[in-house]
């Protein structure tokens, strides 16, 4: 086990360094030039030769790479070009507020879309399950961000109940803190609460209906434990990996649902940086998200060996 | 062979309700045709270009003349509907093929050939997977100018992983069957190997794994016309014309909520093909 989380860490890192190259010369393919970026409409090929000398701009790519590299190794992500404000500050608030939205939003997602999965596979054919499908229907069909337009005309134009944009710290009270989060997170929640709906339903058709549940009710058990010692615990296996695959989706949901609710993310700020051209941000921000893309994966696999036993890390593969 | 000679043993009652098509086959698979139809001919049907402006008729509400309203510049945002079919479903199915090009037969030599090849090609999918897809997608589309065909790479770089997979899977599981082994032992090639005998059987599973990414296609598609980074204006691309619309949302709902429902139609028509399909493979999943 030691060894295999050894071995996945590894994984990570040279993940991250591919990433780190591919994002290192991808903003260099771009073509727009930093120097004039910063010196603005006055800058002259003299001024700007000169600011490239000066922020390393003129040395070959693989020295500026290391130099980008070591700075990002030891937290110093540069100077956004735009906000001219150090880089890491700013990216910190906005991954912990994005962090926020994302806890709330799979905390959401595993309770209830596992519950209605179960609720609909248990009463199968019956109305809890047409319930839940064409919910599930209605909620996989449609991006995230459609929601979000939706949930803005319904509880802000229509009812006025909810704020339509923006954010308010938890020192601005309570009240207001989740009044801010409670559409982002129901956006985000939607899509992905479909999903797990859908596929939890199906794996645990399966289960309830395989020899060891038939055998199980044979005993005599009672219907509750059935279900929830035997096919829950099989039926489950599933719904974790694609807990843990939606987890990328939820990165590129966070992207589009802070830009609907103007909310103050990471991923706003990467949509922002992008369109700026604001290549220390963008390139920060992409492997910050990286990063933690990664690590939610590595969790998920560590998860999925708790709860399939039969599953032993380290081994032979298959 | 073997199951069609039970088939044929058994009750001809058996028989005839085996050849019924899933309900949600017909339904999916007649909105999907009537789709393309729509696609195909929006030049003819649709009642105004999708780009022509009508200054004095701007944002007015959906009516009989202006059938699902107009936009912030007077355009016909029905007309701009029937032409943004084109636009998502040339989307959906381009990144598909992609994909499909790429993942299938990687999946197929690397459940048929395993080993070396077969770590090799599991190992790459590994890495490919490990990256977060919104990421590279936005990563490509920001550095370089948009365009449809970029878009639609993008998206199928990112699904050739999960198909791959998939497709290997399937084969792994069938290289078991005394087919292959027949097969084997008459000393066929390679190439028949995979085209004569895995594919045949390979092929159903992958259009439920087809149709499911079809419909990432298109909604991964509008979301990054949503986000600025797709299709460009003033293509009447649906992605686009709700994050046009966004601005509106209090006066003039109708612009951005009228694509929603297109692309809702389009993506249950296409789930339902899958589901449809997946219930005539397996059976045992319909709900009884």
């Amino acid at each position: 086990m030691v060894a295999y989380v050894v071995q996945r860490l590894g994984t990570v890192m040279v993940i991250m360094l591919a990433m780190s190259l591919l994002v290192f010369l991808a903003t260099h393919a771009l073509p727009s030039n930093t120097a004039a970026l910063i010196l603005g409409q006055y800058s002259t090929p003299e001024t700007q030769a000169a600011l490239e000398h000066k922020l390393g701009l003129d040395l070959p790519l693989p020295v500026q790479y290391w130099h980008w590299a070591k700075g990002m190794l030891e937290g110093d992500m540069g100077q956004s070009l735009v906000m001219e404000r150090p880089v890491a500050p700013m990216l910190w608030d906005a991954l912990s507020r994005s962090a926020i939205l994302a806890v709330s939003a799979m905390a959401v997602v595993s309770t209830l879309g596992l519950t209605l999965g179960v609720v609909a596979a248990v009463w199968r054919g019956r109305w809890p399950d047409h319930a839940a499908s064409i919910f599930t229907y209605f909620g996989v069909s449609l991006p995230e961000f459609y929601w979000g337009l939706v949930f803005i005309l319904v509880f802000c134009s229509t009812f006025h109940l909810l704020p339509s944009s923006g954010y308010a710290n938890l020192s601005d009270g309570f009240g207001p803190f989740i009044a801010h989060i409670v559409l982002p997170v129901a956006t985000l929640a939607l899509t992905l609460l479909a999903h797990v709906a859908r596929l939890t339903r199906s794996s645990m058709v399966e289960a309830l209906e395989s020899m060891y549940v038939k055998v199980a009710r044979a005993r005599g058990l009672p219907e509750r434990l059935v279900i929830v010692r035997h096919a829950l615990r099989n039926a489950l296996i599933p719904s974790i990996t694609v807990l843990a695959q939606d987890f990328g989706f939820l990165i590129g949901g966070i992207v589009a649902v802070e830009t609907v609710f103007a909310y103050p993310g990471l991923g706003r700020m990467l949509v922002g940086a992008l369109e700026r051209q604001d290549l220390p941000l963008m390139q920060a921000a992409i492997l910050v998200l990286t990063g933690v893309y990664c690590l939610a994966n590595l969790t998920a696999d560590l998860l999925y060996g708790v709860a399939n036993p039969r599953i032993r890390y380290g081994g032979s593969i298959d | 062979m073997a199951v069609r000679l039970t088939e044929l043993a058994a009750a001809p009652v058996i028989r005839a309700r085996r050849r019924q098509l899933p309900a949600a086959l017909v339904v999916g698979g007649a909105l999907v045709l009537a789709l393309l139809a729509i696609a195909a001919l929006a030049q003819w049907i649709a009642p105004f270009p999708y780009d022509q402006m009508h200054i004095r008729d701007r944002f007015l509400p959906p009516s009989v003349h202006y059938l699902a309203g107009t936009d912030e510049y007077g355009r016909d945002v029905f007309s701009r509907l029937l032409f943004g079919s084109q636009l998502s479903l040339a989307l959906g199915v381009t990144a598909t093929l992609i994909s499909m090009g790429i993942g299938v037969p990687l999946g197929l030599i690397a459940g048929y050939r395993r080993g070396v090849t077969d770590e090799l090609i599991t190992r790459t999918l590994d890495v490919m997977m490990a990256f977060p897809p919104i990421m590279l997608v936005l990563l490509i589309l920001a550095v370089t100018p948009p365009s449809l065909m970029k878009t639609a790479i993008a998206i199928g770089v990112l699904a050739v992983a999960p198909i791959a997979r998939v497709t290997r899977s399937v084969t792994l599981d069938l290289m078991s069957g005394e087919f292959i082994e027949a097969a084997r032992a008459r000393g066929e090639r390679l190439r028949y190997m995979l085209m004569r005998e895995l594919m045949p059987n390979v092929w159903p599973v992958l259009m439920v794994e087809a149709s499911l990414r079809v419909v990432f296609a298109v909604l991964l598609g509008a979301v990054l016309s949503f986000l600025g980074f797709g299709v460009q204006p003033p293509a009447a691309d649906w992605g686009l014309m709700i994050s046009n619309g966004r601005a509106f949302v209090d006066t003039a709902p109708w612009i951005s909520l009228a694509p929603g429902i297109a692309m809702s139609i389009t993506v249950i028509a296409i789930s339902l093909v899958g589901d449809g399909l997946r219930e005539m493979l397996d059976p045992g999943l319909r709900v009884r």
